[in-house]
């Protein structure tokens, strides 16, 4: 089959994608390029950097999606090397459980949080019955709840290309380094962790990029009092409406998130050679 | 440089012994190696002697200290692995510089000696490449540079050459039993390549099911070997019946073959006839008994019996080794 019939075969579906997908992504990103009366602006971008609401909640945004992926980390790197350290069935059993959550509804997982970490919850409960506090602590309704919320419903996206990562190194080059005269403090910093820093690097850029976007958690686990960007665009398209401002804060977005997307593909490369 | 002693060494799983109540003293300099088919248990007895493992029973001493409970850190031992484990994120040069970094040498000494290390291998100017840069012989000898840089005490080799191809393999033989000789370095190579132990080694081990079979010089247990299982692991074997109801074994290369009723030998028919280049193999049906077939080699010297041909097959009395 030459390249021209290839083309035939996939045409509709590239006039699917065009029409359906990237023409209101386009129309929607020109919106803040352009003022029915006057034609071509700027004027849009200088409402954002004017109104300091914006800029906070981008920088909101950034804090809160930094400390989610470094709880991740914190959370996924031991608990991934320590599922490499399994036995066979143990493993699979392991694995099941950290990708389990993805078969539960984001929305489910994000309200089942509340059940956990309210003031009647599970862990107010059992904090207050070891006598740890007098009054319950807020989890809920705060950046703290949408912080462990994120974290939660992140972590397969960077255990398991973690996992893979480190199932691929050989015992043998452990076994090396050890017969080498290396400790096991060098052994890991000197030999394992080196061979997992693409992966982690990888596994955390795309958490992160995930986390700029998250919509559902911060407005159930936030409660509103949490303002992400993407809870901002809502408010902006659903019930002001200025589209104009959301397209310009949406384009911002895009371009931050594109940004680290080509950092990603970079290490994902290197993950894999 | 130190002897290597093991007491009783056994190590097992369960019911299975992969090592069972093994003995060996290695002299101090001298080259051993452990033969035996895969599963003899062979491989668990290095990674014992490395550290990588505990015995369950038995000492190990290395240079006459007891290193039985020590960590593999903390025995001297250069280890090189049949799949060279190298670091794959650091270059050749990094690579030997690595024992050097975890023993506190380091600068241009460390430099001086990495770099020392890899002339001995016939490796200077690769220094900076990737092992993933590097054919396997290449690689095979960064791991052979990386074990020897430090001085070890006791240099193991698992199957070092077992991954290479067969021209390749020859070459690296010729150069590792130099590179031994001329560091004088205590080596113990396993392997289950019998021409290769035959080759390398002052004193061949050869093992089966865990067990010791035979502890001798390559020559000494090529023809009088211990058993049947060494005779037949360490080469071709022809048993025959002996007078006294025993088994004798001669080698293919005692047996002489010639036309029919010259030397008087017994009666034969060529059932294969296979040139090796220098050597021509010759595989026998001896006429008018119950005898198993007998093979012979024969230097090649331009003219060769064909299949089918009928021959004279004989051997000297003093060619025949009872098997005990």
């Amino acid at each position: 089959m030459n390249r021209s019939t290839g083309f035939a075969f996939i045409a509709p579906l590239l006039v699917l994608m065009v029409v359906a997908f990237n023409l209101p992504i386009i129309y929607m990103l020109g919106l803040a390029f352009w003022d029915k009366g006057r034609g071509f602006t700027l004027e849009h971008y200088e409402g954002l950097l004017e109104a300091p609401v914006y800029l906070r909640v981008l920088g909101n945004t950034l804090r809160i999606s930094l400390i989610a992926t470094i709880a991740n980390v914190a959370i996924g790197y031991p608990l991934a090397h320590w599922m490499r350290g399994l036995g066979r069935r143990a493993r699979l059993i392991a694995i099941a459980l950290v990708v389990l959550p993805f078969w539960v509804s984001i929305l489910v997982r994000t309200y089942a949080w509340i059940v956990v970490l309210g003031n009647g919850g599970l862990v107010n409960r059992s904090l207050q019955w070891l006598g740890l506090t007098d009054a319950p602590v807020q989890f809920l309704y705060n950046e703290l709840g949408v912080t462990i919320g994120m974290a939660n419903v992140l972590l397969p996206f960077l255990v398991l290309p973690l996992f893979a990562a480190m199932i691929r190194i050989d015992d043998r080059l452990l076994q090396a380094a050890a017969s080498l005269g290396a400790p096991p403090r060098t052994i890991f910093w000197k030999v394992y962790f080196p061979l997992t820093l693409p992966a982690l690097a990888a596994g955390t850029l795309l958490v992160f990029i995930l986390c700029l976007g998250f919509y559902v958690t911060p407005a159930v686990l936030g409660g509103g009092r949490v303002p992400m960007i993407s809870n901002l665009l809502d408010t902006l398209i659903n019930q002001i409406p200025r589209w104009e401002q959301a397209s310009a804060i949406s384009t911002i977005l895009l371009i931050v998130a594109l940004v680290i997307f080509a950092g990603y593909r970079r290490l994902d490369r290197k993950a894999s050679a | 440089m130190s002897d290597i002693r093991l007491e009783g060494v056994s190590k097992r799983y369960g019911a299975v012994a992969a090592a069972d109540e093994v003995d060996l003293a290695v002299a101090q300099g001298e080259f051993v190696t452990i033969l035996g088919p895969s599963g003899s248990g062979k491989t668990t007895l290095l990674s014992l002697i490395a550290g990588l493992n505990r015995p369950t029973a038995g000492r190990i001493f290395i240079g006459g200290r007891d290193v039985t409970d020590a960590p593999a850190q903390q025995r001297n031992i250069g280890l090189v692995f049949q799949s060279y484990a190298l670091f794959p994120h650091m270059t050749v040069l990094e690579n030997v510089l690595f024992p050097l970094g975890v023993r506190g040498i380091g600068g241009a000494a460390a430099r001086t000696q990495a770099l020392d290390a890899l002339k001995l291998v016939r490796l200077d100017g690769l220094q900076d490449r990737r092992p993933s840069q590097l054919s396997g012989g290449q690689q095979q000898r960064v791991a052979l540079a990386r074990s020897i840089v430090f001085k070890p005490d006791i240099l193991l080799l698992d199957e070092p050459l077992g991954a290479l191809d067969r021209k390749l393999r020859e070459e690296l033989q010729v150069e590792l039993k130099q590179l031994q000789r001329s560091l004088g370095v205590t080596t113990l190579l396993v392997t289950h390549d019998q021409e290769e132990a035959l080759s390398l080694s002052d004193r061949i081990m050869v093992l089966d099911k865990g067990r010791t079979q035979q502890v001798a010089a390559p020559a000494e247990a090529y023809l009088r070997p211990a058993n049947r299982f060494v005779a037949e692991f360490l080469g071709i074997a022809n048993f025959v019946g002996l007078a006294d109801g025993r088994t004798g074994l001669v080698r293919p290369e005692r047996v002489r073959v010639g036309p029919t009723g010259i030397n008087g030998g017994r009666p034969a028919r060529v059932v294969e006839t296979i040139y090796l280049g220098q050597m021509v193999r010759y595989h026998l049906a001896l006429q008018g008994g119950e005898d198993s077939p007998v093979v012979a080699a024969l230097p090649f010297v331009g003219k060769a019996f064909a299949a089918g041909d009928e021959v004279a097959v004989s051997w000297d009395t003093a060619d025949i080794w009872p098997v005990p």
